[in-house]
């Protein structure tokens, strides 16, 4: 029997150091190394930069109208065109990304208040609340976000913030319908078990046991939350629910453009480009995200990242 | 640091599942809780710390060195779980949590009662692997459950229950979920470590065999009730209840199996 006094403990704290520093970040790394993840955190990255800059700077006042220079061609001095009456439309759209990001980050926050206190209420708590938050649930999400947007925006008129409370409630309900169970499974493991019998309080144990293996069925939802934001500001600005017409929007871009679909149809592809890529980015990275966190995914036992065109480690199995 | 059951009983929904168990665990004595899956063992156990599951109520006494466990408020009883008293738990695929790197789980119940830095724990969580004889333990702290084979998880799972040097370990089937080598192997590891602290034992099991391995003492339990309670020697040579009879010839069966356990 070794004695745990003399054991490596002093010597290699630098080493246990690196370890758990190589370990908080590891899940980055493993992010940007696949494929997916990446191009979702370049198109975040690029949408939240535009949405900065477009604070600060556009090329040209997106509202500024110019009616000698209507529906210009791509070129220069504007880059992706005019609309018409004259805007441009690379400032219209890097406009409209403060809109997406501030509806897709409201939505998100809004759909996460509600979506963890449903879940957390709804798994629990005393058993006739959590089949009352159940039942509650289960009525709540026969209402598409849709419907929930057009009755908040008949009662308050169109705005953002009726984008935002909409896509909010109608996925922080999805949320919850997905995280309750899987809150529900957790709890009955026998390592929360454990943990109560290291001495955890349940407040620690929510916190290291409970929520991180909860969270990668909760960060795709958000993602999705956020992605359906950016397509739910463009629908519901579209059809007249969302951002009023002062405001820059990619869906109020959209509706006027494919109004001239036939005459002027390159100009559509812009403002629908942004949208699609920005919503695919979301989806991508939501789901890389929960590939990345995952320790069971990662390939390989030690090394996490063998150099280019190494063979990789297959986990083996050991008697 | 002795452990006292008296008349411990179990309700879940109105069943009596446990119904007025009593033993004694001797500071430094190892005691066999043993019976047929379903006889109330593993809940005698989670009642002694106060773990049982939601709807589930116990009664009765349970002294811990003269201190009445039962009836005493959670916040309290956490300060005990983990520092006085440890427990390791059958299936080792799912006692560890899948994200948390093994070293964190082992340190877990270091930082929780002794306060020490993170720093700290990690160079402790090191050393307790080492102790547990798992390979290698600077790099194995930092793997994650899933990369380790089932007896080094269950070999993880004693080292969080002791790392904190409890007086008493309370080991529910913790051999069960293993290959018979492994199980061997465990049981050795155990049984040292017990020995070698000082510290007391109850131990979980179904299997006869296995108990005549690592305890001294037995108690017999057959729907919530204690059918017999003896030295091991005794349940082995000259069991007094058919119960004890029907354990010894399952037991004597595997040996005698062409091919079977030892």
């Amino acid at each position: 029997m070794s004695d745990p006094s003399t054991g490596s403990g002093t010597t290699t704290g630098s080493a246990t150091d690196a370890v758990a520093r190589r370990s908080r970040w590891r899940w980055l790394r493993r992010l940007w190394q696949l494929s997916t993840g990446r191009f979702g955190i370049i198109v975040v990255l690029v949408v939240l930069a535009t949405a900065v800059t477009a604070g600060l700077w556009t090329p040209f006042d997106p509202q500024q109208v110019e009616i000698s220079n209507r529906w210009a061609a791509p070129g220069w001095p504007h880059l992706l065109g005019t609309d018409g009456s004259g805007r441009d439309i690379l400032s219209l759209i890097m406009a409209g990304a403060r809109t997406t990001v501030f509806v897709a980050i409201g939505a998100g926050v809004v759909a996460t208040v509600i979506g963890i206190a449903l879940a957390a209420l709804g798994a629990l708590t005393a058993r006739w609340m959590r089949e009352s938050v159940a039942v509650f649930v289960d009525i709540l999400i026969a209402f598409p976000v849709l419907i929930i947007a057009m009755m908040i925006s008949a009662v308050w008129g169109g705005s953002l913030a009726v984008v935002i409370w909409s896509v909010g409630i109608g996925f922080g309900v999805n949320i919850a319908r997905v995280t309750r169970p899987e809150l529900r499974r957790v709890l009955h493991s026998d390592f929360v078990l454990a943990g109560r019998a290291s001495g955890l309080t349940p407040l620690q144990n929510l916190m290291r046991h409970l929520l991180p293996n909860v969270a990668p069925v909760f960060i795709v939802q958000l993602s999705w939350a956020m992605a359906v934001a950016v397509l739910a500001e463009a629908g519901l600005s579209y059809l007249g629910f969302g951002a009023p017409v002062t405001e820059p929007s990619w869906g109020l871009l959209l509706a006027e453009l494919q109004q001239y679909i036939t005459i002027h149809p390159l100009s559509v592809v812009w403002p629908g480009l942004a949208i699609t890529i920005t919503v695919l980015g979301l989806n991508l990275l939501g789901d890389a995200l929960r590939d990345a966190t995952d320790p069971t995914l990662s390939r390989g036992r030690d090394r996490l990242h063998p150099p280019r065109g190494a063979i990789r480690h297959v986990p083996e199995v050991v008697a | 640091m002795s452990l006292v059951v008296q008349d411990l009983t179990v309700d879940i929904a109105g069943r009596r599942v446990v119904d007025g168990v009593s033993f004694e665990v001797p500071d430094g004595a190892r005691v066999g809780l043993i019976g047929e899956s379903g006889s109330g063992k593993s809940l005698t156990a989670l009642a002694v710390l106060g773990l049982l599951p939601d709807g589930a109520e116990a009664s009765g006494s349970v002294r811990w060195n003269g201190r009445e466990l039962i009836g005493l408020a959670d916040r309290e009883l956490a300060t005990l779980r983990g520092d006085e008293i440890g427990i390791v738990f059958q299936e080792p695929r799912t006692a560890l949590n899948p994200i948390r790197t093994v070293g964190r789980q082992i340190a877990e119940s270091i930082r929780i009662h002794e306060g020490v830095s993170k720093k700290d724990a990690a160079a402790r969580a090191i050393a307790e692997a080492a102790r547990v004889a798992l390979p290698d333990p600077e790099r194995i702290v930092a793997r994650y459950p899933h990369q380790l084979s089932g007896g080094q998880r269950q070999r993880v799972a004693i080292a969080m229950a002791l790392a904190c040097r409890p007086r008493l370990l309370i080991a529910d089937e913790p051999t069960t979920a293993l290959d018979v080598t492994i199980q061997a192997e465990i049981l050795e590891l155990m049984l040292s470590l017990v020995k070698n602290d000082g510290m007391s034992l109850v131990f979980i099991t179904h299997d006869l065999a296995v108990l005549s391995q690592i305890a001294t003492h037995g108690v017999v339990l057959e729907d919530g009730r204690v059918v017999e309670d003896a030295p091991v020697s005794q349940l082995l040579t000259t069991p007094s209840s058919p119960v004890t009879a029907g354990l010894l010839r399952d037991a004597t069966a595997t040996l005698w199996r062409p091919g079977g356990a030892e």
